[in-house]
């Protein structure tokens, strides 16, 4: 086993919303990262995911609050640190972030090139401009991108071409783990494809150490990480090895989730992709029981009771549901045999 | 196969060039199409290849350079604002960055208000108007209750995303632009938003246009494909005919870009 | 909002700049409301007095008479009237009576009036002395020796009926009033100007109308750029080809130019402080309305501006609303740029003489000019320009912290 570069422990974090109330978005999230390895991370859209990523790097500014939980990184507890402080000396460093539609955040007005020296300088004040255009050159070379693109303005980029871009500069201080939120989203399957390998590079070079993957697009997560988790409503429901999550799903909403995948082949269109009908509940005051149960077809009265525990299924697979896994897969078996 | 359906949007030679000289993108090149009524039509191409300008033309946001292009048969007319208005009323969009398509200094009850005062409900009483906007939310599976009074920035993407296809179910346009819908959106829910959509075009008889990356969406839902490259369209027709029979190379390397799972993905052509 | 607010005075060179602007704000206000002096009024008969506290001579006459001795007093009043030229006068008479040069010690008031006490005679001939010399000498070894005296002096009034003196009172060398029991005492804590007005109290009321200037003159200048700017950005075409052949006529000929012909053609009994107010703000839109539009140009084009089109909203809403706001924190960054150059300007025009009639109020600008005219920088009256150009430099300073400060709240380079 590798060792851990990132641990997150019962991390608890909120949103204080204008009028006061508590948004929980993400409530009892525990996950370990370990070197080499990758996570992804897919879920119901607003289940806390992007919340989740500024959680684990300590970047608490208000509306969002740290509440309870530990997050060591690289063996360094970061939890309850000052949030400027942690810019200073966590972000970039030890983690590089690339928020959802980074890409579209860029400023228009300045070349490629000052956004790395507005990086690097905030780290290393001293170094002159030749050096940081020689050390994003030779970066630029080794994942593969032309260096004329540091002297261009984001708008003559390609979108591809721009998150890759991204990607470059966010990891320009050989970081020890890279969030990645939805850096794919926007791009044809080609510039897909092409952020993919390089995202593969960037691991199997040793510039990266382990990465967090935060996408919808389920095939794409099976292509790249080890292993996948789920979140429903600030929970995670299932945490599997990429594969297992896939093939075998446990939890009804994982379930649903891989059942709706859209892979272009003959038999789609006449498929009835699974859709599963109902809102997910209010961060707010999320019910007592099962956060899925409202929307569940194997719903009990018990399920609404209690808080489910995240259980163990052995293999390194864990769950959130009443049912026993076996029963679940048998069902899940079932119904595709049926489509 | 569209014997006896009317074009509602068609155009001829359609270009649109930016910049001068040096800088001149020729972003869409003389295209061509009729988009008949009550089909579903996808438009796929790479990132760059015009599908976003020829939306916004097709919308009347920006002026073609050349071409024609016809509304329900007719050559389309937006001269004046006044044209304008009414042409959005039979029109509307979902824009491609849901981060960026909102004015921050607006709250969420505004941007559906709108979608309401634009069907002429104005003066509805404002019980009816939660009313309204509370079904439209449900159908994107979002509770109007949490989203009263928020800004957009207090949504996750997808929250945004929904929204925006929730203005549609408010506005009930012939056409809809929908220009990569469902990018931030859960499979599942893309699932349930994309059935609820084709059950409001089964209604109203709206055409949707989708543009996006997705060939598994395109596929699942178009009756009609086209495959855009470099502002031109290098192939169009059933989505079976296109997308499992490709002919041409640009759409057979795009298909077989699609990120695979029950095959070996090969990185190692691009 | 409230947040962008809190950052804003997160930001250290804004909070300096804002609290120096506040300071001066302050005392602007506050100041008139203690010395209620009409700021031009002339109290002193005479140019350029040095700042200090003035006591009223009769009326320290009629307040309690107080005894104390200090040993160095009488050396200090005499040190006080024996000036540098009278030493050397001194020393001279000495040498050439035949004093070594080695034991006059021209600075040591004691030993040189000694010397001087012990040998002056003023019969002694010297060679080469003229007679006004002379008589020069007798004069000064007589107020010496009124000085030396330790005698008081006699005050005495004019009888009005006997048209005799009468003695009201004796001081005495050891006398001494209390300043606090002197019903009239002014202090001057920057002297007098060459008109004998109160330059603190005139600084003051020159900093507010000033300020006022800039604020009116930086509003004007802001409007017009701003609609302008929004206007031709967002409506482009032919609307945008006239705004700009006017914004680039503008151009082409410096605003301070501009500025010069029409302030000169007014004429100096109509310029009041307003219409340089007004005048200065009319010349001084151009950046404004070509910044303006650059930005709205760029947002035009935006997605959110696309779905407020769609949603069927007019043009001047879309341009209340959806631009507006995005550029409002850019336009207040040009506001405070506006206040401070207006407020320069004002200054450039008085130095020059075309500033506001000079009759009415004080400016920065007219002070400026004032103490060029009479020469104070000539005549080291420090007193009558240095604090004004201390408070200029300040006021630009501490807006352009502003400034600054706003810039990197508002435009932070990439967010991480
Ligand atoms: N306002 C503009 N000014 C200059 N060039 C532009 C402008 N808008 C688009 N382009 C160029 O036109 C081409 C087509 O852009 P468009 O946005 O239509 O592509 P797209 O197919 O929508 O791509 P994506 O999938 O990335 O959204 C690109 O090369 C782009 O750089
Ligand atoms: N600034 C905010 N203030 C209040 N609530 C917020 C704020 N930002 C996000 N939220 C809420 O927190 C929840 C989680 O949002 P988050 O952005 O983490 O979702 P997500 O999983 O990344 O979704 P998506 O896939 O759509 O990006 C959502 O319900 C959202 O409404
Ligand atoms: S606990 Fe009950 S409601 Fe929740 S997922 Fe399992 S079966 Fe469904
Ligand atoms: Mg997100
Ligand atoms: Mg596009």
């Amino acid at each position: 086993m590798g060792n851990a570069v990132l641990e997150v422990n019962e991390l608890t974090t909120k949103y204080i919303t204008r009028f006061g109330e508590n948004i929980y978005a993400v409530d009892h999230v525990s996950l370990k990262v370990e070197e080499g390895k990758s996570l992804g991370i897919a879920g119901e859209s607003g289940c806390g995911k992007s919340t989740l990523a500024l959680s684990l790097m300590g970047y608490y500014f208000p509306p969002l609050y740290y509440t309870s939980g530990q997050i060591i990184i690289d063996g360094q507890n970061i939890s309850g640190m000052d949030p400027d402080e942690v810019r200073k000396a966590i972000l970039g460093k030890e983690i590089a972030y690339i928020p959802q539609s980074a890409m579209n955040a860029l400023n228009p007005t300045q070349r490629i090139i000052n956004f790395i020296e507005d990086v690097i300088e905030a780290h290393k004040p001293y170094a002159t401009k030749k050096e940081i255009y020689d050390q994003a050159k030779s970066l630029f070379e080794v994942l593969g991108l032309p260096a004329e693109v540091l002297n261009k303005y984001p708008v003559e980029l390609s979108g591809g071409m721009k998150q890759r871009t991204v990607i470059a500069i966010s990891v320009i201080l050989s970081p020890q783990i890279l969030i990645a939120d939805e850096p794919s989203s926007a791009l044809d399957v080609t510039s897909q494809k092409m952020v993919i390998k390089m995202l593969r590079n960037l691991m199997d070079s040793g510039l990266i150490k382990s990465m967090i993957f935060i996408t919808h697009e389920l095939p794409l997560l099976y292509n790249v990480t080890d292993d996948i988790m789920v979140m429903y409503a600030g929970q995670i429901v299932e945490k599997a090895g990429a594969h297992e999550m896939v093939f075998t799903p446990i939890h009804p909403y994982s379930q649903g989730l891989m059942g709706s995948i859209m892979v272009p082949e003959s038999g789609l269109r006449d498929k009835k992709l699974t859709a599963i009908p109902g809102v997910p509940p209010n961060l707010k005051n999320p019910p007592s029981g099962c956060r899925f149960a409202e929307r569940c077809k194997y719903v009990m009265p018990e399920c609404r009771v209690t808080s489910i525990p995240l259980r163990d299924a052995g293999g390194g697979r864990a769950y959130r549901c009443i049912l026993p896994k076996e029963f679940l897969m048998e069902a899940y078996e079932r119904e595709r045999g049926e489509r | 196969m569209n014997a006896g359906k009317k074009p509602c949007l068609s155009g001829r030679g359609v270009t649109k060039e930016f910049g001068f000289g040096r800088n001149k993108t020729v972003a869409v090149d003389g295209v061509d199409f009729d988009f008949y009524e009550g089909e579903i039509i996808s438009i796929v191409g790479e990132s760059g290849s015009g599908k976003t300008t020829l939306a916004k033309m097709l919308l009347g946001l920006i002026n073609a350079t050349e071409g024609d292009i016809f509304f329900q048969g007719k050559k389309r007319n937006i001269g004046s604002h006044r044209k304008k208005k009414e042409y959005w009323k039979s029109i509307q969009a979902i824009f491609q960055d849901p981060f960026s398509s909102y004015n921050t200094f607006n709250k969420i009850d505004s941007v559906l208000l709108d979608c309401i005062r634009m069907r002429g409900g104005g003066r509805l009483p404002r019980e009816k108007k939660i009313e309204l906007m509370t079904e439209a939310c449900s159908f994107v599976n979002l509770k109007f209750e949490e989203l009263t009074n928020k800004y957009p920035f207090e949504l996750s993407g997808g929250q945004q995303q929904r929204l925006m296809i929730a203005r549609i179910f408010l506005l009930k346009p012939q056409i809809l632009l929908a220009d990569e819908p469902t990018s931030m959106i859960d499979a599942c829910s893309r699932t349930t938003i994309l059935d609820t959509l084709m059950q409001l075009r089964d209604e109203i008889g709206m055409t949707p246009i989708f543009i996006t990356h997705d060939i598994g969406l395109a596929y699942y839902v178009s009756d009609t494909v086209y495959i855009m490259e470099r502002g031109k369209f290098v192939e169009s027709g059933t989505a079976d005919q296109v997308i499992l029979n490709p002919k041409k190379p640009y759409t057979q390397r795009l298909i077989n870009d699609v990120p695979k799972i029950y095959e070996e993905w090969d990185l190692s052509t691009v | 909002m409230k947040h962008t607010i809190r950052q804003v005075f997160r930001s250290g060179k804004f909070v300096v700049g804002f609290s120096i602007f506040m300071g001066i704000l302050l005392i602007v206000t506050f100041y008139p409301l203690i010395i209620r002096d009409a700021p031009l009024k002339i109290i002193g008969q005479g140019t350029f007095f040095a700042p200090g506290i003035y006591v009223n001579v009769y009326d320290s006459m009629g307040s309690p008479h107080y005894t104390i001795l200090l040993d160095d007093a009488a050396a200090k009043r005499i040190a006080d009237k024996l000036d540098d030229d009278d030493r050397q006068a001194i020393k001279e008479w000495l040498v050439a009576a035949g004093i070594s040069e080695d034991a006059i010690e021209i600075e040591n008031t004691e030993s040189l009036l000694d010397l001087w006490v012990n040998n002056f005679d003023p019969t002694t001939r010297i060679p080469g002395m003229t007679n006004a010399d002379r008589n020069y000498y007798i004069r000064l070894n007589t107020a010496l020796d009124g000085l030396l005296s330790t005698e008081g002096a006699i005050v005495a009034s004019v009888n009005p009926e006997t048209g005799a003196l009468e003695e009201k009172g004796v001081i005495r060398q050891t006398d001494y009033v209390n300043v606090n029991q002197v019903p009239n005492v002014r202090v001057l804590p920057l002297g007098t100007d060459n008109f004998g007005r109160d330059v603190l109290t005139e600084l003051v009321q020159a900093t507010a109308v000033s300020l006022r200037i800039g604020i009116v003159a930086g509003l004007i200048a802001t409007f017009i750029g701003l609609v302008l700017g929004l206007v031709s950005g967002y409506i482009g075409g032919l609307v945008d080809d006239v705004i700009m052949f006017i914004t680039n006529l503008f151009i082409v000929i410096p605003s301070f130019v501009l500025l010069i012909l029409i302030s000169f053609s007014i004429g100096q009994e109509q310029r009041g402080a307003f219409t340089i107010a007004v005048v200065i703000g009319f010349t001084s839109w151009v950046w404004t309305a070509r910044a303006v539009r650059s930005q709205v140009i760029s947002l035009r084009n935006r997605d959110h501006v696309n779905l407020s089109k769609l949603s069927g909203h007019s043009i001047a809403h879309i341009i209340a609303f959806d631009i507006l706001p995005y550029i409002a924190s850019y336009v207040v960054m040009a506001l405070i740029l506006q206040i401070s150059s207006g407020i320069l300007a004002e200054a450039g025009l008085s130095i020059l003489g075309l500033g506001p009639r000079t009759t009415d109020v004080p400016t920065l600008g007219l002070m400026m000019n004032w103490a060029m005219i009479y020469q104070a920088h000539i005549l080291g009256k420090w007193w009558a320009y240095f604090p004004v150009i201390i408070v200029i430099a300040l006021i630009a300073f501490s807006m352009n912290l502003m400034n600054t400060g706003l810039d990197q709240v508002f435009n932070p380079a990439l967010r991480d």
